[in-house]
């Protein structure tokens, strides 16, 4: 091989390295397996077909419910495209205030410096409950004192104050063991760790520093479930999952014991845990038929939806009010 | 050096009284090697055995599902790793090379600004890539109104590639003798003749393996993309560079905080895919090199 050859033939490789890695991705509009069967009942077929994209972005907590939407929703448009990101709420109010989204999820309201975000860019919304949360306080299976925590002692627990003084059960109540207390929380980035240190230590973001937090709730699961002496806290549906590992603890917030379930967090009675979980669409964006087009769909079937999603559904009030704060949105501006 | 090649005879010549020494560093030599393997191996081991039940044609056939993950495959992850990967090669491979070939051939290394630019460079290379996500995400998503797409996310990682391509090529590049470029240009080439016909075509093993290998980097990065907004669940492949789209260690990542088991497992098998890429990139870098790599 003569010098001039080699040189073609290696850049002739490379190249074809780069077309190779290009064209691979010309074909592939193969048919999706995984859609064979559908849970959610798709209500109109006759609709015409759309087309678009519908930029949806935010809570992570809430991304598997708008996930689960816009999969089912695939299947009656699938021209549309609903990309569904996870930058967590506060990550995600910041592009929808920038005008760089359609639909924002949140597992907390919307707060004032993020409405003037808004506001700043002219950009108005609606907020629209969409299924509720059970944030649940779970303790490993050989935990056998605490069944029922009050709201008081959960606190005691948590507070910024308890760092480095509550040590052990012991210290949060005379009753329980001198077990070692080892605590797991979502990190502080998370939408349900304001929620959590607002409703029980009552300041959003206090908390004490030094337990182990995770963004990964199952580092959570799997931390609690290997300490006799553990506690932790996350959304509902990691609990479902992992209830032959762990114990839901009942919240006493002045009115007895409450455990988590899907009732007491629908009616309001798992106080102050339980949560709403909201979506926030943009007035300019629901003008968008592709964008009408999906929230029609989500909003209609919610409850079908939440329930493939393994989210606890709203029940009639809250599904009410839904459609009729839905209705408002398509009729303002 | 022939006698030298051999441990035994590297002991022998050592002399008397070395030969425990000279074992127990071997040993100590040995047993690092076995340490950084072993990991390797271990994590491998577990990583395939764990996603074996889902390494099946579906993984590359099915788009990804929330709903149902024992059916679920990462289709639109890998072709939007490939479609950054292409992007990311016709953008910073020429740019890389070029910068390159000035820096050796043509600047001079007394003046200031070349060595600001060198310097600068190798401190490039050293910066974390969340840093550039933040960069992609301020100057090329909003600053230049690309958005969320995958030409935003290409632009971003080829400057991520990019110090790492232009320090190998520069490798490459110096690697060639000086002998070869004084030959040409003694028989009347001039310098562009010289660089195009002798010194590049020489170089290009060293520059191929080094920007496979910054390729490789770049498709296992995941923190860019977190900060570009590459959206978790994409049931689409991207269809051109102003589409959105997602990428395998994104995806992965999503997977994993999913509270269901099967997506765990959805998450190793993909990891497999991941790994089964960055191999194949990595030993196409190696078959070059063999095979081009020359020696003076």
């Amino acid at each position: 091989m003569t010098r001039g050859q080699r040189r073609l033939s290696a850049v002739a490789t490379t190249a074809l390295v780069v077309v190779l890695s290009s064209a691979a991705c010309g074909g592939s509009d193969a048919g999706d397996p995984s859609d064979t069967s559908s849970a959610a009942p798709a209500e109109s077929g006759a609709a015409a077909q759309l087309s678009g994209e519908v930029k949806v972005d935010g809570s992570s907590t809430v991304a598997p419910l708008t996930q689960a939407a816009s999969e089912l929703f695939g299947e009656e448009q699938p021209q549309v495209r609903v990309p569904v990101g996870t930058s967590g709420t506060g990550g995600g109010f910041e592009k929808f205030c920038n005008g760089e989204t359609d639909v924002s999820n949140a597992s907390r309201a919307i707060e004032d410096d993020e409405k003037a975000a808004c506001a700043a860019k002219s950009i108005t919304f609606s907020e629209l409950t969409v299924a509720t949360d059970a944030l649940t306080v779970v303790v490993p299976k050989e935990n056998t004192w605490a069944t029922c925590l009050t709201t008081d002692q959960l606190k005691k627990m948590w507070e910024p104050a308890a760092e480095g003084k509550v040590k052990t059960w012991k210290d949060v109540d005379a009753k329980f063991p001198a077990e070692e207390l080892k605590l797991y929380g979502p990190g502080t980035d998370s939408g349900t760790f304001d929620y959590f240190t607002d409703a029980i230590n009552g300041e959003e973001g206090a908390s004490r520093k030094d337990y182990s937090p995770s963004e990964n709730d199952n580092d959570i699961v799997t931390g609690v479930s290997g300490a006799k002496g553990g506690l932790g806290y996350f959304g509902f549906t990691y609990f479902e999952e992992n209830a032959d590992k762990l114990t839901a603890v009942q919240i006493d917030s002045g009115n007895g014991c409450v455990a988590p379930s899907v009732e007491t967090a629908q009616n309001g009675t798992y106080a102050p845990l339980s949560r709403p979980l909201f979506i926030y669409p943009s007035t300019a964006a629901v003008k968008k038929p592709e964008v009408a087009a999906f929230l029609d769909y989500y909003v209609g079937n919610i409850n079908a939806i939440a329930t493939d999603a393994q989210f606890i559904p709203l029940n009639a009030e809250q599904e009410a009010k839904l459609k009729s704060d839905y209705e408002a949105l398509k009729s303002a501006g | 050096m022939a006698v030298l090649s051999t441990p035994r005879s590297a002991v022998q010549l050592a002399g008397k009284g070395r030969p425990l020494r000279e074992h127990l560093f071997r040993i100590a030599l040995l047993s690092s090697l076995v340490i950084a393997l072993g990991f390797l191996a271990l994590l491998l081991i577990y990583v395939v055995q764990e996603g074996w039940p889902r390494i099946s044609p579906t993984l590359w056939e099915a788009m990804p599902s929330i709903r149902r993950p024992e059916t679920a495959g990462v289709q639109s992850g890998i072709v939007g790793t490939l479609w950054i990967i292409g992007l990311t090669a016709l953008m910073a491979l020429p740019t890389g090379v070029l910068a390159a070939i000035y820096l050796e051939e043509y600047a001079d290394r007394t003046k200031w600004y070349n060595k600001i630019i060198e310097l600068n460079i190798s401190n490039l290379a050293a910066v974390p890539s969340i840093v550039y996500g933040i960069l992609g995400l301020g100057i090329i998503a909003r600053w230049l109104e690309f958005g969320f797409t995958v030409m935003t996310g290409a632009m971003t990682v080829s400057l991520l590639v990019l110090p790492i391509v232009i320090i190998s090529a520069r490798e490459a590049i110096r690697a060639v003798p000086p002998s070869i470029r004084e030959g040409s240009l003694a028989l009347g080439a001039t310098q562009w003749q010289t660089i195009y016909r002798q010194v590049l075509p020489s170089a290009i093993p060293g520059i191929a393996t080094g920007s496979i290998l910054a390729l490789s980097r770049a498709i296992g990065e995941a923190a860019p993309f977190l900060m570009l907004g590459a959206a978790t669940l994409v049931r689409f492949n991207p269809e051109g560079v102003w589409s959105s789209f997602t990428v395998l260690p994104i995806q992965i990542y999503s997977f994993i905080t999913q509270s269901r088991e099967e997506f765990h497992v959805l998450a190793s098998a993909a990891i497999v895919i991941l790994l089964a890429i960055l191999l194949l990139m990595n030993s196409i870098a190696i078959w070059l090199r063999n095979r081009y790599q020359k020696r003076w």
